[in-house]
């Protein structure tokens, strides 16, 4: 599947598509979106790089390792969770910040979490994708 | 201050491995001992400045909502054995580094024993039967990973299992037994049951709340028939056979008995199983000591024995036969914690545990030699020790019952002299002969705590009319359910229980004199030992295994479409038999009526199906399912749910290249399926769709409540802050749920990642 044209194409696409999926993380709230989807649409953008460059370069344009995604993705929203506890509240319960941010109107710890879950979903995706079309054991063996 | 001090060992253990990282064994030792040392200098303040009249609960909510509370109660029976497990705890923290040595192993060791010891506290002050059940199952639990310490050796793992399951089981029990009075008395809480009884009593529940606890007491205690397990467990390093399968854990079943004695005391059937379980223990504990060579198979048969006179004498239930009990139970903690410990200092100086080669140790180690020599005299029964007290006590109420327990009473006295001598005595006093490593004795680690816990038993013996009298006052007025008057003496003059005693040391030093024939006993009742209850374990566990390996290799085949037919005829046999069988048909609303654009997504999803089932190849069949994907997700944009339509449209692209990239792995695309099996599918898979169907247009007919949906509408922007319902209620009303599920999704990209590497591997 990789071709000169699918490789150019992607390095314009690819911008667009995690503007994309940001776009539909932070707007989740009040439009349709989400963490979800957002993370969905992230993943799908690293897969899109993945087919045209093949893993190896995917991973170095990643920086972090899926897995760690994962991980990090999980402590952000348990983050979110554990900010309420601090605040003297149940686990879980929403705390919003007053100031107004452009663009996404306000932030709280719903916003985190959904972050959480947009890392998560990305990471998760990714590995699998990573982890099923990663060829170069079995070209040693 | 109870909740702190039951709270200190499982505090410190986290940090075990920062102490001792660069430590030797026995630095470490010293350091750790001062936890179990402190925590006992609190309890004998607690224990000296106690008034019975003014004992009150120390509670903090925990799980209001089901009514389990921490709550604590310090009276004199559970801060006698807080000082037990605390004193001798002090003993074995010292003990153990020296003999265990440097290492990881060895602050592993530390991690477990520290947090049994808090368990093992919890169950001694807890006041709530469920808190009491789970620190119960913590000391299982910990046990077990002791007793599985050397996880190297097969027969420590045996031996590991084998107590988890037994005394595990007995949790369960024990639980079941808990939850029943839970379902009588409406309370957890063990003061009030004790307070007010008569409501147990009189329920109908009585008999099988008696058997389950006594389940649960008799497994951890380990009485006849659930007795095989102790003896194994002698597995572990020595230290922990001293401080669990001796001193402490096994305990926490006499332990239960004698804090719920005040509630069932009187009742036939808790007497009569208590003294007929406890006395066959006893007896058999003592029968099987007889053959024994190993030091700590004698120390664990008698052991074995002891407990079961314990839980004997509860069943007697009279004032003296609880006192002796307490005074029993604590010259025994004294004297048998003492000979394990220096069975474990013998072995690791001479590399052996067997009497027959062990012999003129006094003079290479005097410390242990002194320490052996006066736990071995309590344990015989010997004046001035606390043992003679306890014996004295128990002839006497011995004498009092039935006579075939009196009897059995003698029986065990005569063998547990006998075991004495072997086990204290004999080591430093037989002639010397050739033992694997040359004997020394050890530092003071490996001496300091015998010494001390031995001589506690001689002082004890000697103050037997002040300081023992008030100790067991104290501790035996919770186990009667009222003040009993207490008064013990050393010296009791010349009477027919003093000649008993006589009668049983002569006995006891005959049968050392004969010991060379009994330990041929093997060949002789050999079959015995295995008779029955250990045999059947095995069975069980057996039967189990094979039952577990058939079902796997059943259920678990390995082909995704016999998974898929077994779930789907589960389901259609189960909920759709159900289903049809009360659905009713003219209820069923069905408008046929419907826009041009529904009509083109409804055919373009059963077009996508239908392509999927006769497709050629894979690719096809992957696309023909994007394709009833795609109209799925229009479908949705129809309805107005466009956050599904957005994720639903993700997935399929996603799952689309998903596919593809795992068929790039499978082999060739093949016809496997013969004419009868796509029958059979074909019924089975139109079936479920029928059922789902029906089960859809059902749905609609029946009014279901709006209250949610009501609430969600109305909070997402004042509560939630987003105007998103879907999204507020996936991130902030129900982010628990969603914290659970994208756990599972990072659990199943590692499943993946493990399941391909694997087969790679394999591959």
């Amino acid at each position: 599947m990789s071709t000169l044209i699918l490789r150019t194409a992607v390095k314009y696409i690819i911008p667009g598509m995690f503007l994309f999926s940001l776009f539909l993380l932070f707007r989740g709230h009040n439009e349709p979106g989400g963490g979800f989807v957002g993370g969905l649409v992230a993943a799908a953008a690293i897969i899109l790089y993945t087919l045209a460059n093949g893993v190896e370069k995917a991973e170095k344009m990643l920086h972090v390792s899926p897995q760690k995604l994962i991980a990090a993705g999980l402590l952000v929203a348990l983050l979110a969770g554990i900010t309420g506890w601090i605040a003297g509240k149940e686990f879980m319960t929403g705390i919003w910040l007053d100031l107004p941010i452009p663009v996404m109107g306000k932030f709280g710890t719903p916003v985190l979490f959904d972050i959480g879950v947009y890392l998560l979903v990305t990471g998760m995706v990714v590995k699998v994708i990573f982890t099923l079309a990663d060829t170069r054991e079995e070209g040693n063996q | 201050m109870t909740l702190f001090q039951i709270l200190i060992p499982f505090l410190v253990a986290p940090f075990v491995p920062l102490i001792g990282k660069k430590r030797e064994g026995r630095e470490l030792g010293i350091i750790l001992a001062f936890i179990p040392f402190l925590l006992f200098i609190s309890f004998l303040f607690e224990f000296i400045n106690l008034k019975p009249a003014t004992i009150t609960p120390e509670i903090y909510q925990w799980i209001p909502s089901i009514g389990v509370d921490l709550a604590f109660r310090s009276d004199g029976l559970s801060l006698l054995f807080g000082l037990i497990i605390t004193g001798i705890g002090t003993a074995v923290f010292l003990f153990a580094g020296g003999y265990l040595g440097k290492g990881m192993e060895t602050v592993k060791f530390y991690i477990y024993i520290l947090i049994f010891m808090g368990a093992m506290l919890g169950i001694v002050f807890s006041d709530n039967l469920l808190l009491l059940f789970i620190f119960w199952e913590l000391t299982s639990f910990s046990s077990f990973l002791l007793i599985g310490f050397k996880h190297k050796y097969l027969a420590s793992r045996y031996a590991a299992l084998q107590a988890l399951l037994v005394t595990g089981i007995g949790g369960l029990s024990l639980l079941a037994g808990v939850i029943l009075i839970n379902s009588v008395t409406g309370t957890f809480s063990i003061s009030a049951i004790i307070s007010d009884p008569s409501m147990l009593r009189e329920s109908s529940l009585l008999v099988p709340i008696i058997i389950l606890i006594l389940g649960g007491a008799f497994t951890k205690s380990a009485q006849v028939p659930f007795h095989f397990w102790l003896p194994n467990a002698m597995e572990a390093p020595t230290p922990v056979s001293a401080y669990l399968h001796s001193a402490t854990m096994v305990k926490a079943g006499v332990f239960l008995v004698a804090r719920l004695n005040p509630v069932f005391t009187g009742i036939g059937l808790w007497n009569d199983s208590l003294m007929i379980f406890g006395g066959a223990t006893m007896v058999v504990g003592a029968f099987l000591a007889l053959k024994q060579t190993d030091l700590k198979k004698i120390l664990a048969y008698t052991t074995l024995s002891v407990l079961g006179t314990l839980i004997m004498l509860t069943g007697y239930g009279s004032e003296i036969a609880l006192t002796t009990m307490i005074v029993y139970l604590t010259a025994h903690a004294l004297y048998k914690g003492t000979l394990f410990l220096t069975a474990g200092a013998i072995d690791h100086s001479t590399g052996t545990r067997d009497v027959r080669i062990l012999g003129g140790l006094l003079k290479k180690m005097p410390f242990t030699a002194y320490a052996g020599i006066v736990a071995a005299f309590s344990m015989a029964g010997i004046i001035p020790m606390v043992g003679f007290v306890g014996k004295e006590l128990l002839y006497e109420t011995a004498m009092s019952g039935e006579p075939a327990l009196f009897f059995g009473v003698l029986f065990a006295g005569v063998i547990m002299v006998y075991s004495a001598i072997q086990a204290g005595i004999h080591p430093y006093f037989a002639p010397e002969k050739e033992t694997p490593l040359s004997p020394h004795e050890g530092d003071f680690t490996l001496t300091a705590g015998t010494v001390t816990a031995a001589t506690m038993g001689l002082i004890l013996g000697i103050l037997a009319s002040n300081l023992l009298t008030g100790m067991v006052s104290l501790a035996v007025s919770p186990v009667a359910g009222k003040t009993v008057d207490v008064s013990l003496g050393l010296w009791h003059g010349f009477n027919i229980i003093l000649l008993l005693s006589l009668g049983t040391i002569i006995a006891g030093y005959g049968l050392y004199t004969v010991r060379e024939k009994l330990y041929l006993l093997p060949q002789v009742y050999g079959p015995l030992e295995y008779l029955m209850p250990s045999k059947l374990y095995d069975k069980a566990l057996n039967l189990l295994m094979f039952t577990a390996r058939g079902q796997t290799s059943f259920f678990q085949n390995g082909y995704l479409r016999n998974y898929i037919i077994t779930i789907f005829a589960t389901a259609l046999l189960l909920v759709g038999g159900y289903f049809f069988y009360h659905l009713d048909l003219t209820e069923l609303v069905i408008d046929p009526s419907m826009e041009m654009y529904e009509a083109i997504a409804g055919v373009v999803i059963i077009a996508g199906a239908i392509i999927a089932t006769v497709a050629k190849s894979r690719l096809y069949a992957v696309m023909a399912l994007g394709i009833t994907g795609l109209g799925v997700a229009l479908v949705f944009i129809l309805y107005g749910a466009p956050d599904l339509a957005l994720t639903q449209l993700s997935i399929e692209t996603l799952s689309v290249i998903l596919f593809v990239l795992a068929i790039y792995k499978l082999p060739k695309f093949l016809k496997l399926s013969n004419r009868n099996s796509k029958i059979r599918d074909l019924i089975i898979a139109s079936t479920m769709g029928v059922f789902i169907t029906f089960v859809i247009l059902a749905v609609y007919v029946h009014e279901h409540s709006t209250e949610l949906k009501n609430f969600f509408a109305a909070e997402s922007l004042p509560g939630g802050k987003g105007r998103n319902i879907v999204n507020v209620i996936l991130v902030d009303f129900r982010a628990i749920d969603t914290m659970g599920e994208i756990m599972v999704l990072g659990i199943a990209a590692i499943g993946i990642f493990g399941l391909v590497k694997l087969v790679r591997k394999g591959g």
